[in-house]
Formats: structure tokens, sequence, C-alpha cells
């Protein structure tokens, strides 16, 4: 293997892990604000790591809902994980249940991306690697510094926070929405629907279990198709 | 409450993702299957999105995050990095809050 495409790769994962890392600032301080202490906040950083459905999780314990929806959404969110890992097993082919179980936990999007873009099967295990503990460094130790410094903040800060949260989660949607995706037409119609009935169930059931519900714009996707099954 | 969602929401995720590895590729890797977990992030987030900006409790409401929520989508459109996006439609709904205190 030419030491250049490794360093390449090396890069590129290192890079993309702190620039991932950083998003944890604004988990760290959304969790305070949803009312998890720094303990709570750094131990769903730990375990649960996958950065959207977290943010699903304390978006719907923000709103004020329950144990289900909270954990519904995140757990629907975390679906894709599973599709990943399909993608992942025959690259990084964990021997034994120990390294399987180790791998597991940094099957997310970031790692995938990175391991599946990688030119052949060595780099890409090295790519998986290097990006999932970068990423899982970063994302916890400023998940840390997100909810110790949200602990400080005063009233008008507060609202600031209060605009980050939404303004976070469009971060995560829009580029599935964008040209680049596959099928952005498809993506645009679920999304809207989406919001749709989460507002239009808002004032009828209870917090946090209109975003779960929201899950049946899916259906506005239609059938698959034939060639879609890459 | 909080710690039994924390952790019952980590071990859910973690045997999604452990269940990847683990079970036959033609378990998941059916047209549904992968188109309905193509589309679910969309569908969620947006819903987040909208329930995060526009609503308290069980009522509709407009305020400085629908402004912050504006601001951002424009900040994003402009390809202005995450963080920046977050700056920015932080400040627009401070600057509401105060204005409007």
């Amino acid at each position: 293997m030419p030491s250049s495409a490794r360093t390449a790769t090396l890069r590129d994962a290192v890079g993309l892990g702190v620039a991932v890392g950083l998003y944890g600032v604004a988990f760290g301080a959304a969790a305070a604000g949803a009312g998890l202490d720094t303990w709570q906040a750094v131990a769903t950083s730990a375990l649960m790591f996958t950065g959207a459905s977290q943010f699903a999780m304390i978006g719907v314990l923000g709103a004020g809902g329950g144990a289900f929806s909270a954990v519904g959404s995140a757990l629907l969110l975390g679906t894709r994980n599973t599709v990943y890992g399909v993608r992942l097993a025959p690259m990084l082919a964990p021997r034994g249940w120990l390294r399987r179980a180790g791998a597991a936990h940094w099957v997310i999007d970031e790692t995938t991306a990175m391991a599946v873009a990688a030119p052949d099967r060595e780099l890409g295990r090295l790519a998986f690697w290097v990006t999932g503990a970068t990423i899982y460094l970063g994302w916890n130790v400023t998940t840390l510094i997100g909810s110790l410094g949200a602990a400080a903040l005063g009233e008008t800060a507060q609202a600031a926070l209060d605009a980050v949260v939404p303004a976070a989660f469009l971060a995560l949607l829009w580029p599935r929405l964008q040209r680049s995706a596959r099928e952005p037409g498809v993506q645009r119609r679920v999304a809207l629907g989406g919001a749709v009935i989460a507002l239009a169930l808002t004032p009828f059931v209870p917090a946090g279990v209109q975003v779960v519900l929201a899950v049946v714009a899916v259906a506005l996707a239609g059938r698959p198709r034939r060639t879609a099954t890459a | 409450m909080l710690w039994a969602v924390v952790l019952a929401g980590s071990l859910g995720c973690y045997l999604l993702k452990l269940a990847g590895l683990s079970v036959p590729a033609a378990w998941v890797e059916r047209p549904w299957v992968t188109r309905v977990v193509e589309f679910v992030p969309a569908a969620l987030l947006a819903a987040l999105v909208a329930v995060q900006a526009a609503t308290s409790g069980p009522d509709l409401v407009v305020d400085g995050r629908l402004v912050g929520l504006a601001v951002a989508a424009v900040a994003l459109a402009l390809r202005a990095p995450f963080i920046v996006v977050l700056v920015l439609a932080g400040a627009a709904g401070a600057l509401v809050h105060v204005l409007t205190g």
C-alpha cells in the first residue's frame, strides 16, 4: 500500500473526526437545557454515541415528552446504523465477539462514509477505526464542555440556546435535502410531510409523541425502485 | 426517569448497531427495509425541527426560535460551517428575546 494513500486517509479521518467532535458542544448544551445533568449528558454521548438519536432523545425530553417517545425517537433514528453495519461487515470482518462488540459501537454515519469511500479494504478499515476513535474522543470531551458551559448561562443566553436546538436539527437534516443526496426530491417530500404531521398533531397528543408518529411520512417515499437497491 | 431513558435508549441503539454486524445481510438488504430506513431520518429530523422551533407544550407559537431557524436556513444555504450556523441562530434568538423581552 502506498504510504501517501495511508497518510491521506489518516488526515481525512482525523479532520472529519475533529469537525464532527465540535458538534458535541451543541449536544452538551442542549442536553443541559433539556434537564440532563452533566453525568447524564456524558453518559449519553459515551454509551449511545450516535448524534441524531441523541439529539432526538433530548429534543423530545426538552419538549416535555415521556420516556417512551424519547427512547422511541432515538431508536427510529438508530435503525440506519443497522444498515450501515450490514454494509461494513464484509470490510471489517471482526473476528471474535469482543472485536465485533467493540466495532459495533462505532458504526455511525461518519465512520461508514469514511470507510466506504476509502480506495481499498485495508484503508477502509483504517479509516473506520481512526475516524471512530477521533470522533469518540472529541464528541465526549465537547459534550462535557457544552454541558458545563450551559449551566453558567443567563436568561438571554438561554433564549439563544433555545434557538440553537432547532437550528442544529436543521443542520443535521440539510445535507439529506441537497441535490447531491440520493433522491433529494423524495427526501424533501418526506421531510415536509414529517414536519406538517408533527405540527398538526402537537395540540392533540402528549409531548414527544408527534415526533414518533411523524415517521409515517416515510410512506410518502412510495415503493422501492428496482434499481434503488444497491 | 432520566437515567432509565438514557440507559434504555443507549442499549437499544447499541443493539441496532450490533445487529447490523451480526445478522445475515439478506435479512436487512430488502428493498422495502432499505427504503424505509433511508427516509426515516428526513421525516423525524424535520418533525424535530418543527416541534423545537414552533411549539411550546400543546401550543403552536412564534418566537425568537423561528427567527433563529430562518437565519440558520440562510446560513446553511450559503454553505456556512455548522458552528457558524448555530452561533448565528443563537444570536438571532437572543436578539429577539432582548427586543421583545
